[in-house]
């Protein structure tokens, strides 16, 4: 492949994750309207992790403040989490009409992901200043622990926000096998919202689940962002959580290609 | 009356009837949905597990605000979840059919969308109120099952009557509004821990303006058998869950109001 054909392609589907993001700018009145559900979650959590720790003297893995700054997080990047499915692909793997996906000239896995990637880019855009600024300002969220910490923050988000498309894609992909329902789709993001830390913070889960939830590719998606930022992992240990996020969601991008070849090979399109 | 309860049937079964077609697509929802809610209270678990007790409740206290919400939330569920998903039908139009029909909007409405797969919430619900129910050191006389039923009853007349006001601003506003949720499912999660844990404003908000407390905190006193520190006497804590009924009746008469003004949006 010469470079004109790859700066070619890369065109295509930075176009599709634009227009896709555009798109999704027009839902404003209901991007304030999750922020402020996202808020009041923030909130009743924000006092009952006060209560808890009132409640007891023992020193945690994890102190107050370091994890109020991880709920407003995991609220102000609520978005991180691999939700649901792209609906249009879903129809158009439900309608028969994924056939003319094939018909573009594009690599229909890449073609996939950067639409996954645009349409939960712009939602994320819209949110999180606006929820990040309110806790910043009225509900105790800190500053990063420090400069570098924040941009260790910053690049530990963009390869969760890679590593969740990436499930994201695959999710899309298993629908070629259970057509109509998202069963297995939802069940993933189910098990995601827990084993991420987007329900507790991991670290104040007992110590042996620890070692399981750290085998796991899901803690990437924010507990391993969320704590770079508030120092509780320290940045000595960042390369190394970094590169495991990154290899996570290599594998995840293998996986899906994989699969994908293999759903395209059993797939029966009607006529008409 | 009886005709109607038919009817509702009638709605029910063609609702549960059309998702059973896609059999393993609806197993895997369902059993998604207790998993879903059944992690979240191994989450509980884990951070009474982590600090103890919290505020001097414990795990199985707590589990009971916890059931009595998810219970009392998964029945209003099943019977009001049409409110929920109504205001597209506003912009729609498609609520001219429904106007049509010589049959009450309230049931019409309250069946369109019964969702099998919400049986999670309610078996999860269900279970833990049960454990929790064994759990705790207290003995379970007629008088405190009939005030425990009481109160789900309660309840789910309450998270009722919340879905209803929310279909019913959108007769005003077309759009379906969000800022809703914060009020039906924001209020389950504020229910599954006594009120008495937050902050002073926010717990009269969900005394005063939303009676949740009434379903909740005050008659789960009443079966704790604890003291309340504001004082109120057990006869109150068992009256009033009735609050929850009352907030649905005044749910119900602003719906009729709403109805009057309703103009379609003519496509």
């Amino acid at each position: 492949m010469t470079a004109q054909t790859l700066l070619r392609g890369w065109r295509g589907y930075r176009a599709v994750m634009s227009a896709r993001l555009r798109e999704m700018l027009q839902y404003r009145t209901a991007a304030v309207a999750g922020m402020v559900t996202q808020v009041f979650w923030g909130l009743i959590h924000l006092m009952i992790y006060q209560a808890f720790y009132r409640s007891t003297a023992t020193p945690q893995p994890m102190s107050l403040a370091e994890t109020v700054d991880y709920i407003w997080l995991v609220q102000a990047l609520l978005l991180l989490m691999p939700w649901r499915t792209d609906v249009e692909i879903q129809d158009m793997i439900r309608t028969g009409n994924v056939a003319f996906e094939l018909a573009k000239p594009a690599d229909l896995y890449t073609l996939w992901f950067a639409r996954i990637l645009g349409g939960r880019a712009a939602p994320m855009l819209l949110r999180f200043p606006l929820i990040y600024g309110m806790a910043a300002l009225f509900f105790g969220l800190r500053l990063p622990a420090s400069p570098a910490a924040a941009g260790a923050f910053v690049l530990s988000v963009l390869a969760a926000f890679l590593l969740s498309s990436a499930i994201t894609t695959l999710m899309t992909i298993s629908l070629m096998w259970t057509l109509a329902g998202d069963g297995v789709a939802r069940l993933t993001a189910t098990f995601a919202s827990v084993l991420s830390g987007s329900i507790i913070p991991l670290p104040l889960f007992p110590g042996n689940l620890q070692r399981v939830l750290n085998l796991l590719p899901f803690r990437g998606l924010m507990d391993v962002p969320f704590r770079l930022y508030s120092g509780n992992i320290p940045l000595s240990a960042f390369p190394r959580e970094l590169a495991l996020q990154l290899a996570w969601a290599l594998t995840l991008i293998v996986l899906g290609r994989v699969l994908l070849a293999r759903g395209m090979r059993r797939l029966v399109v009607q006529g008409g | 009356m009886f005709d109607g309860l038919s009817l509702y049937g009638r709605y029910v079964a063609a609702s549960i009837r059309s998702q059973m077609q896609y059999r393993a697509s609806f197993i895997m929802l369902t059993l998604g949905h207790l998993v879903a809610t059944g992690t979240e209270f191994l989450a509980l678990w884990a951070l009474f597990e982590r600090f103890g007790h919290i505020a001097g409740w414990t795990l199985p206290e707590v589990a009971l605000f916890y059931g009595l919400a998810s219970v009392s939330f998964a029945i209003s569920e099943g019977v009001a979840r049409g409110f929920d998903m109504f205001a597209p039908m506003v912009k729609r139009g498609d609520f001219d059919r429904i106007l049509l029909r010589p049959r009450s909007t309230i049931l019409q409405i309250g069946a369109s969308e019964v969702q099998l797969m919400r049986i999670g919430r309610f078996g999860q619900g269900l279970i833990v109120l049960l454990w929790s129910a064994s759990a705790l050191n207290v003995t379970w006389t007629l008088a405190r099952i009939l005030l425990l039923l009481w109160t789900l009853c309660c309840g789910a007349a309450l998270f009722s009557g919340l879905f209803v006001l929310q279909a019913t601003s959108a007769f005003w506003t077309t759009e379906s509004l969000e800022v809703w949720n914060t009020l039906t499912y924001g209020g389950v999660e504020t229910a599954k821990f006594p009120l008495s844990l937050y902050e002073d404003w926010f717990r009269k908000f969900f005394t005063y303006i939303i009676p949740l407390a009434a379903v909740t905190y005050f008659p789960a006193l009443a079966i704790l058998d604890k003291t309340d520190p504001l004082g109120t006497s057990r006869l109150f804590q068992s009256a009033i869950p009735l609050g929850g009924m009352v907030f649905l009746g005044v749910a119900l008469l602003l719906w009729q109001v709403g109805v009057r003004h309703y103009h379609s949006t003519g496509s």
